[in-house]
């Protein structure tokens, strides 16, 4: 059915124009009468619609304007047609229909400041987060019952178990292209042997703990935010109030405690398979056979580089769990805040460990601890 | 147009099974065109279901389901026509909650004519939204902003937006306050008599019922055991629609719709 829509514009005997619109008024063909309209700017007396044989609301609209702006009447409106333009009438709003968007400057200027009261606020939110979860943790220590063990252990299981593989693989490649990288370089001062203590102590001391809290800020710091930014959404969070559950007993805690306990964990596991990793490349490309490669890992590497490690990963695992726990209790409003809260934690979750550990660097090299 | 006497949607021999769990079995219904219809049923009787398997959004395991003349799952003719044809109250409005509401009403109006003049696409919106009974001002806003009673309106809104024949409301009153949920009604009513549009309305409102639908189908044992006006619901002696209609709540929605006779024939009906 090609349904279309006619316009003519003609003059009665008395020299007044009329306008007679034909066919089918919907939808569907608004559009055409409208550009032509638009195009023609016709002035007349009287919109004649006698000759429309369908017309809806879209098309009822179109008539009743096109007559108000001409200061037209309408004449031959079927019973149909009556009825419509009488619904429509009362309707016609005014009102924008996009909230109000200022101008770039005046926007620019608006949201620099934004930013910066934004970021006084929010530093003094996240404290009085940390603060919250502090006083429920010191909570817990004096009634140690009130610890929930179940959602605690299924947080290890999610943050740590489960992340095994992917960070394994991670850290095996990564360890692969720093001995082989390493040892480029190194063979030029014909000290290609030093791989080894490259790759191991490089291993513990940072890339081992830094790749993991990367990785765990991707995959559990994102989870944890989308996962409370969609309870508190579907006011699960304050369902858990009114019944008198802390959801920061319930919800939040586990969560910072399983990181908490998982992060040194999977940064030692991480350290371990990126030298197996080193030690394979070198077997594989430069003769260091696998075992000499792990025993002189033994003798090369000092045990401070494993506490050096070891001690960052619960800092970095607070860092992330309270990001992504954070960012979701903050969410409001709508969907598109989960998003853009997840987004928030995993990137302020993985800068502050960098900076964190960019800090350590230096602050472990001064104290001696190398 | 001259399947104009053919029913709105023809649902014949209608199966949905969710593994072992089977939802509808055998569920005919014919829905006329220009009436309103309620549906009723228990909680968990599938009405939700039988709506998501006539909008084809839900493929049902066996049976046929005609809606406009179109055969739902035949790709004989473009699915996008049928999709133009009706629209979709969703039970929490489920509008677009990164658009204004007036922005929510252009989507279909872009999607089906794009070549649009954007100034005649932005009146229409409009006037949809003022004609669900917003306020003017609620066009600009976004969903998060709206009340749950304006929710639905804009929703009511955006279901109207291509001018549809056919209407699906999934329980457009819940969650209302009386005052609203008369108002919801009442604009139903009013929108359905002036765009002649066809109603298919799931709900648990008596009082919906009684003031608005021209027919009632109940859904029970997995198919739809009665249709037909209320009174004529009340003859059968089905125990469940008894139970719905003849209970507290529904005599007096009852009493308040039909003083006299009709409630007179319901004491018949007791003293059987």
């Amino acid at each position: 059915m090609t349904a279309a829509c006619d316009h003519v514009l003609s003059q009665t005997a008395d020299g007044a124009a009329v306008l007679a619109l034909s066919g089918v008024v919907t939808i569907a063909t608004v559009s055409g009468l409208d550009r032509a309209m638009r195009q023609e700017e016709p002035a007349f007396a009287t919109l004649d619609i006698g000759a429309v044989e369908e017309i809806d609301t879209a098309g009822a609209w179109l008539v009743w304007r096109l007559a108000r702006d001409a200061g037209a009447h309408i004449t031959g409106a079927s019973a149909q047609a009556e009825r419509l333009i009488g619904a429509i009438k009362t309707c016609s709003g005014v009102a924008p229909v996009t909230p109000y968007r200022p101008a770039f400057l005046t926007y620019l200027t608006a949201q620099t400041g934004k930013v910066v009261l934004e970021l006084a606020a929010g530093s003094l939110r996240v404290l009085s987060f940390f603060g919250e979860v502090v006083a429920t943790a010191g909570g817990l220590v004096l009634h140690p019952r009130r610890l929930r063990l179940t959602a605690l252990v299924r947080h290890m299981q999610l943050v740590g178990v489960d992340s095994l593989g992917i960070i394994g693989l991670m850290s095996f490649l990564v360890g692969v292209v720093i001995a082989q990288q390493g040892a480029v370089q190194l063979a030029q001062f014909g000290a290609q042997i030093y791989t080894v203590n490259l790759t191991g102590r490089i291993a513990l001391r940072e890339l081992g703990v830094l790749m993991t809290a990367i990785m765990v800020a991707g995959r559990s710091g994102s989870a944890f935010a989308a996962q409370l930014g969609t309870m508190k959404l579907t006011e699960e969070i304050d369902a858990m109030r009114t019944i008198g559950v802390s959801p920061m007993e319930a919800l939040v805690l586990p969560r910072i405690l399983a990181t908490l306990i998982m992060m040194p964990l999977l940064g030692v596991f991480s350290a371990l398979v990126a030298i197996v990793g080193g030690a394979s490349i070198s077997a594989a490309t430069m003769g260091i056979p696998f075992f000499t490669f792990l025993a002189r890992v033994q003798e090369v590497v000092p045990m401070i580089d494993l506490w050096v490690g070891v001690v960052k990963g619960p800092m970095f695992g607070l860092i992330v769990a309270l990001t992504g726990c954070y960012q979701g209790m903050q969410v409001e409003g709508s969907s598109e805040e989960v998003g853009k809260r997840t987004t928030m934690a995993v990137v302020q979750a993985i800068s502050a460990v960098i900076m964190i550990d960019a800090f350590f660097a230096v602050f472990f090299s001064e104290v001696g601890w190398i | 147009m001259s399947q104009n006497s053919d029913p709105a949607i023809r649902i014949t021999g209608l199966e949905n099974r969710f593994g072992a769990q089977v939802v509808h079995q055998g569920l005919d219904l014919d829905v006329r065109r220009g009436e309103i219809i309620g549906v009723v049923g228990g909680s968990g009787t599938g009405k939700s279901v039988l709506m998501r398997s006539i909008i084809g959004l839900q493929t049902p395991s066996a049976g046929r389901i005609e809606v406009l003349g179109q055969v739902m799952g035949e790709p004989c003719r473009p699915d996008i026509d049928i999709r133009s044809r009706w629209g979709v109250l969703f039970q929490g409005g489920a509008l677009f909650s990164t658009l204004t509401v007036a922005e929510n009403v252009e989507v279909g109006l872009k999607e089906f004519y794009p070549q649009m003049d954007p100034h005649l696409r932005r009146e229409i919106a409009r006037f949809k939204v003022t004609m669900t009974g917003l306020p003017d001002a609620a066009a600009a806003k976004y969903p998060s902003e709206l009340s749950g009673g304006m929710k639905k309106r804009a929703g009511l809104a955006r279901a109207l937006a291509l001018d549809p024949e056919l209407l699906f409301l999934d329980e457009p009153t819940a969650g209302l306050d009386p005052i609203g949920a008369a108002a919801f009604d009442h604009l139903t009513r009013e929108l359905h008599e002036t765009l002649g549009l066809t109603v298919f309305l799931i709900t648990h409102d008596l009082d919906t019922l009684h003031e608005i639908c021209d027919r009632v189908a109940v859904l029970a044992d997995k198919r739809v055991i009665a249709v037909g006006t209320i009174p004529e619901l009340l003859a059968s002696d089905h125990p469940w629609i008894h139970d719905y209609f003849d209970g507290p709540r529904g005599r007096s929605a009852l009493a308040a719709r039909y003083p006299g006779p009709v409630a007179g024939g319901l004491e018949r009906i007791d003293g059987n």
